[in-house]
Order: structure tokens, then sequence, then C-alpha cells
């Protein structure tokens, strides 16, 4: 307690970064987790769920990615109707059909991947997107099968599959079904190489176990969102393993990218351009044109392509602090780590989630 | 307690320790001891018999993980003849937890790859206790393209507790490490038959795990994330493994019916280590079968086959 609650009549409390968060107006203001600026929601949507102080990512869902990355018109989702299965009735505290239904119901989703085919500057893809609150976006059946398909279906079109993971790893209540989605994403991507059918695997925050592991790192190009954390065991899982504290910026993007895992990275408002950039060389396609109209431009200096969201100064120093905010809680949370099955049901704050964990 | 048995094999020791105690007292007619011997070795195969014959997932894993259990280079020198062990990845080092190199298999040329979780303890330091980084995937994957190269059946023995998790795997891409092996067994020109001998832990297990065939010992397990960890995300508690080991279904009958393992290998009463002689006849008799029979079809019915096979998990 510090001296100014001691000196605060009773009933008046001193405000504390939890009761801060909860008196913000629910709906119109949002606070950024890693400058803690608040901000107007609207304005956030607009800047694609990125802070227009820091340029921290925030997660957004599966639906939005998707409807950020591709052309306005001419969309369809496909595969829709693959639905998980419960094969094992697995049942812990819950049973696992439970556990799915409420998913369902809290996200829309059937499960955690959504697929659609559109056009990106014209070009037609495939695009997949992980929905971290299905399930902290875990890999089972559906997801595998639904990834498998859509992967065939460029193969067939012999069209660009673009592949947006955020995901805990494979989901444990379809146990080694879920393991060997890996083996059957990986080889129809295999197959996708053979061919000369690009794959471009995009990594969000965050992204483990079984889906690191497979998918997410086979892309013929791995591009990250800045400050993304991917890795195959989680940050607890190695720090019990080692007994020691892990590096400031551990598994981040950057890491990724100083160690070799990745092409590049890319802010959100930048991916559009970037990817139709990349793909147009690999399809033989002349240069597209640059789009200014991007859809999350807002302010001019803040969203233009060509120009960093933030001062990189100011992001830099975000970075770093989100990156030492993120190891200290990955040591404090071993009690409360939330799996690839159990996200889902953690606090819908970012900076609340630690890494699901994983061995997928 | 008696170290070489598990908690539900005490009675067995117990009976063991008597059957030894008689032996050291010697022969003597007069007093019945042969006799005697002779009906406690009965009593004790029954009691094995009745135990193991009532195992619960929770107890196979424990099987899975004797101390005693045969390792991978327990049986190279038994199932194959002419080993010769190959080194390296030719980009890091050699990752001692994989072991691997050129045998034959009743004469026929085969490559060997294999986790090897080491015996005594300075063994097991030696060899990481069976976990592989990066660098042993890809001396796995090295090998397995070298007997592509060179039209050799590859045989992988997998036992592992997963796939290392420490900072120097994450740095040198432990992911990208196992997914280019999923994707590039999933194509190689030459069969590959899998054999979890041990523990299959995730995704560690799974990247020398992808072929044509996977069998399992009886009394191996296989699971997507190991039953104590899977409990402590669950029910918060590693208390609970043995409940998560039966919820996840890690034994080689659960996995024959969901159509992921296509065989399970007998293994001799009470478990590998009490006759590694006679599983290692067995495992080398399964082996000389299946890669027979993949070496009639055309290679490109094989790969069809293969692919569909991983097309159709969880279908």
């Amino acid at each position: 307690m510090s001296w100014i609650d001691k000196i605060l009549p009773s009933g008046v409390k001193s405000s504390t970064a939890e009761t801060r968060r909860a008196t913000v107006p629910e709906g119109l203001w949002k606070k950024c987790i890693k400058c803690d600026s608040v901000l107007y929601i609207p304005d956030l949507e607009r800047n694609q769920q990125v802070c227009p102080k820091c340029g921290h990512h925030m997660r957004i869902g599966a639906r939005r990615r998707l409807d950020l990355f591709l052309d306005d018109g001419g969309r369809e989702e496909i595969f829709a109707d693959i639905e998980p299965v419960d094969r094992l009735k697995f049942r812990d505290k819950k049973r696992y059909r439970d556990r799915l239904a409420g998913a369902q119901k809290s996200t829309g989703e059937r499960d955690a991947l959504v697929a659609m085919k559109g056009t990106l500057h014209g070009q037609p893809v495939i695009a997949v997107a992980f929905e971290f609150n299905f399930h902290g976006g875990s890999m089972g059946y559906a997801v595998g099968e639904k990834f498998t398909r859509a992967a065939q279906q460029a193969l067939l079109e012999r069209i660009p599959l673009v592949c947006f993971s955020a995901s805990g790893g494979a989901r444990m209540q379809e146990a080694l079904i879920s393991l060997m989605q890996m083996a059957k994403t990986s080889a129809v991507i295999e197959r996708l190489h053979g061919a000369g059918v690009p794959y471009v695997s995009v990594l969000t925050d965050p992204i483990y176990g079984g889906v690191s592991a497979s998918l997410a790192l086979l892309g013929d190009l791995n591009i990250a969102e800045p400050d993304a954390r991917a890795g195959f065991a989680g940050p607890n899982i190695i720090e019990q393993t080692i007994r020691q504290k892990l590096p400031k910026g551990f598994q981040r993007s950057e890491f990724l990218l100083e160690h070799g895992a990745i092409d590049m990275i890319v802010d959100r408002a930048d991916l559009r351009n970037t990817l139709a950039r990349l793909l147009a060389k690999f399809l033989g396609e002349p240069q597209p044109g640059r789009v200014d109209d991007e859809p999350g431009a807002v302010e001019a200096p803040a969203a233009s392509a060509a120009t960093p969201v933030a001062a990189p100064e100011s992001a830099e120093t975000a970075g770093e602090a989100g990156a030492a905010e993120a190891s200290s809680e990955a040591g404090s949370v071993e009690d409360d780590t939330d799996s690839s099955a159990e996200a889902s049901e953690s606090r819908d704050d970012e900076d609340q989630e630690t890494p699901p964990r994983s061995d997928g | 307690m008696n170290p070489n048995y598990l908690d539900f094999e005490q009675p067995i020791a117990e009976l063991e320790v008597k059957i030894q105690e008689l032996e050291q007292v010697g022969s003597g007619a007069e007093l019945g001891i042969d006799e005697e011997i002779v009906t406690l070795r009965k009593k004790s195969t029954k009691l094995t018999e009745k135990i193991f014959a009532n195992l619960s997932p929770w107890d196979i894993v424990k099987v899975a993980r004797h101390p005693l259990r045969p390792y991978t280079l327990d049986y190279i020198p038994r199932i194959f003849t002419d080993f010769d062990e190959l080194h390296g990845d030719r980009r890091f080092g050699d990752d001692k937890a994989i072991v691997g190199g050129t045998a034959r298999l009743n004469g026929m040329p085969v490559m060997v790859i294999g986790q090897e979780k080491g015996r005594a303890v300075k063994d097991k330091v030696y060899r990481n206790f069976g976990m592989p980084k990066p660098e042993g995937y890809r001396k796995a994957l090295r090998l397995l393209e070298l007997a592509e190269r060179f039209e050799l059946p590859v045989i992988t023995l997998i036992d592992t507790p997963g796939a290392y998790p420490g900072i120097d795997s994450e740095e040198r891409g432990i992911s990208e490490s196992i997914a280019t092996n999923l994707a590039v067994m999933s194509r190689l020109r030459t069969p590959i038959v899998c054999v979890v001998i041990g523990e299959g832990s995730s995704g560690g297990a799974l990247g020398i795990g992808v072929g044509d065939h996977l069998a399992m010992l009886q009394y191996s397990t296989y699971f997507v994330i190991s039953p104590e960890g899977c409990a402590n995300i669950i029910w918060k508690s590693t208390d609970n493994a043995p409940d998560a080991a039966q919820a996840m279904g890690v034994t080689s009958g659960v996995l024959e019916e969901l159509g992921i393992v296509d065989a399970t290998i007998p293994e001799p009463l009470g478990g590998a280590h009490r006759n590694l002689e006679l599983m290692a006849d067995r495992i080398r008799e399964h082996l000389v079968t299946q890669v027979t029979r993949l070496r009639q079809s055309p290679v490109e019915d094989m790969l069809e086959a293969r692919y569909a096979r991983l097309m159709s998990y969880g279908n």
C-alpha cells in the first residue's frame, strides 16, 4: 500500500492498473497494453487494431484478418462446413463436446480456421486465418482438414495460398489425431512446393507447438508481424527445463529474423502491398500498382504503407518493454498456463495471456 | 521397493527375490528346494500374466519408460547386422539423441534412424535423455535423403520424451527442423517403416515418424503431449496424469481404432526388457515383412498410398 492510500478516506481506492482498465468506458476506448495510451476504438479499428501511438499490433480475429487482407469484392468462404469431431469422447472436468459447443457459441465459428477464396490486388488467392479465440487457435482434425483442403484447392487452381497463423499448437483433446494433422498439412504443403504454387506463411502472435512445427514455418516465405511470439516450446516450459531466465525478446519476431527463421517482419498496414509485390514476382506478373487507400488508412502519416506506424524510436522502446514484460510474465504464471485448448477461456486482454503451451 | 520393477510389479519382484534366495541355497533334493523353485516360477509367471492383462494406460506409460526398457542401441545390433553409424548434420553438429546409419536387415541394405535415451546417468546426459535438438532432426533429414538417393528402405525407431525445449533449440529452429522432416518424409521415394519402441512424445517423435507403415510395441505409448503436461494444463496438477493418459488414449489399441497405428507388435510377458532377444526377433520379422511388401509395389503407387493415408487422418 502506498502512502497515498493511507491518507485517503475509506471507500476511495487508488487506481491500480486493474481498476483503471475497468473504468475505461466499454465499447469506446481501449488502452494499449504496450504504451498505455487510451485509444478511441473507432480510430483503432480504422488502423487495423494497431496502436497509432506505439505501433503495437493487437490480436485480431480470423474474419477481420481476411477482411483486411483480401480485396473488397469477389470473395467467398470455402470449406465452411467442416466440423470438429470428438473421436475420443474426450472428457476431463468438462466434456470436450461441451467445450466445443461453448467455443462455437462464443466465436460464431465452427472451429479455429476460416478459409476464403478471393483476390489480392486482383490476383486470385486462397487465404486462411486462425481464430485464436476458438480453443486458442489449436489444431485438431477440423483445422488440419480445412487447411489441407484449402491447400489442395490452391494446388488445383494453381493460385497462391496465404496462411495467417495464431495458435497454441496441437489440440490435446483430439490427442494423436491432432498430432497427425501436422504430418497431413506438411505433406500437402510439400505438394504445393513441388508444383511451384506459392505458399506464404504469415506468423501472428502467438504460434507455438504443433502449428509452429508444421505449417507455420514451411512457407516459401515466412513473414511475421512485429513483436509476434513464435516457438516450439512455450517460454514457461523452457524456463522450467533449463532453470534460467530467458533472454529479452526471446521467440519474438525480431529474434526469429535474427536467427534466420523468417524472411521479414512486416507491419500489418503493409501486408497487402508487400505480399502482392512478392507474389507477383513469383508468378511472373507485372508489378502491382501501389494502393494507397488501404482499408486501414486513417491519418496520412500513421497509415501510409511507406511510413512506419510510429516513430521508430518509440516503437523500439515499446517493443523492449513488451518483451521484458512477457518474459517476467512467463516466469510468474506457470500455474496459470493457458493451454492451447484452454486459451479461449482465458481473459480477453492480450497482456493477460501467456503464450499457450503445448508439446505439439 | 525394487527399482527394476514398477510399483504395480512389486508382488512379482517379491516372488523373484524368493526364487533367487532359494537358488542361492542350492539344490537339495531332500529339501524339496528344486520343486519349490519350479512352483514359485509358475506362480511368478501367473502373477505377471494377471497383472499385465489389466494394465491401465498409465501403467503402460510406466512400462514404456521402464528403467530397463530396451532402447534403440539395444535393438540395432540384435535386429540388424553390419551397422555403420553415420554422424552429423553437416550444418552444425552431431546430435547424440538421434542415432542413425546404414545396416542390413536380413541381408538387405537399409537406413536406420532412432532416438536414443541412454542407460546410465552419464550416458543419459550424453544422449540428452533422448531429446533431440534441431541438428538431430537435420541429421535424420540428411540420412533420409541419403537413403532416397541410394534406394535404401528407411527404418525409424521412435523413443523420445520430446524435442528438447531449450534456448539453443529455439535459436537454431527446432520447429522448422521438425516441420521440414514431416514434409520430406511425406514424399521420400523409398519405403519408410516406423516403429514406436518406447515413448512417442509429440512432435519430437513425429519428426522421424512419417512413413508408409506405423507400428507400436504392445507396451509403448504415443501422445500429442505427455500425460503429465496434459494433466498440468487441464487439471492444474500432474497428479492427474493417469486421468490424462486415459482420456488421450495413448496406447496402441486406441490408436489402431483411430486408424493412426497400423499394427501392434506383441511384447514378451512382462514387457520387452524381460526378453530382449525375443523382442528383437519379433521386430525384425515385422520389418522384413513390411519392407518386402512395400518394395513390391511401384514407388509412385507407394507414394500415393502414403499421401492418401496422411490425408485420411481424422476422417
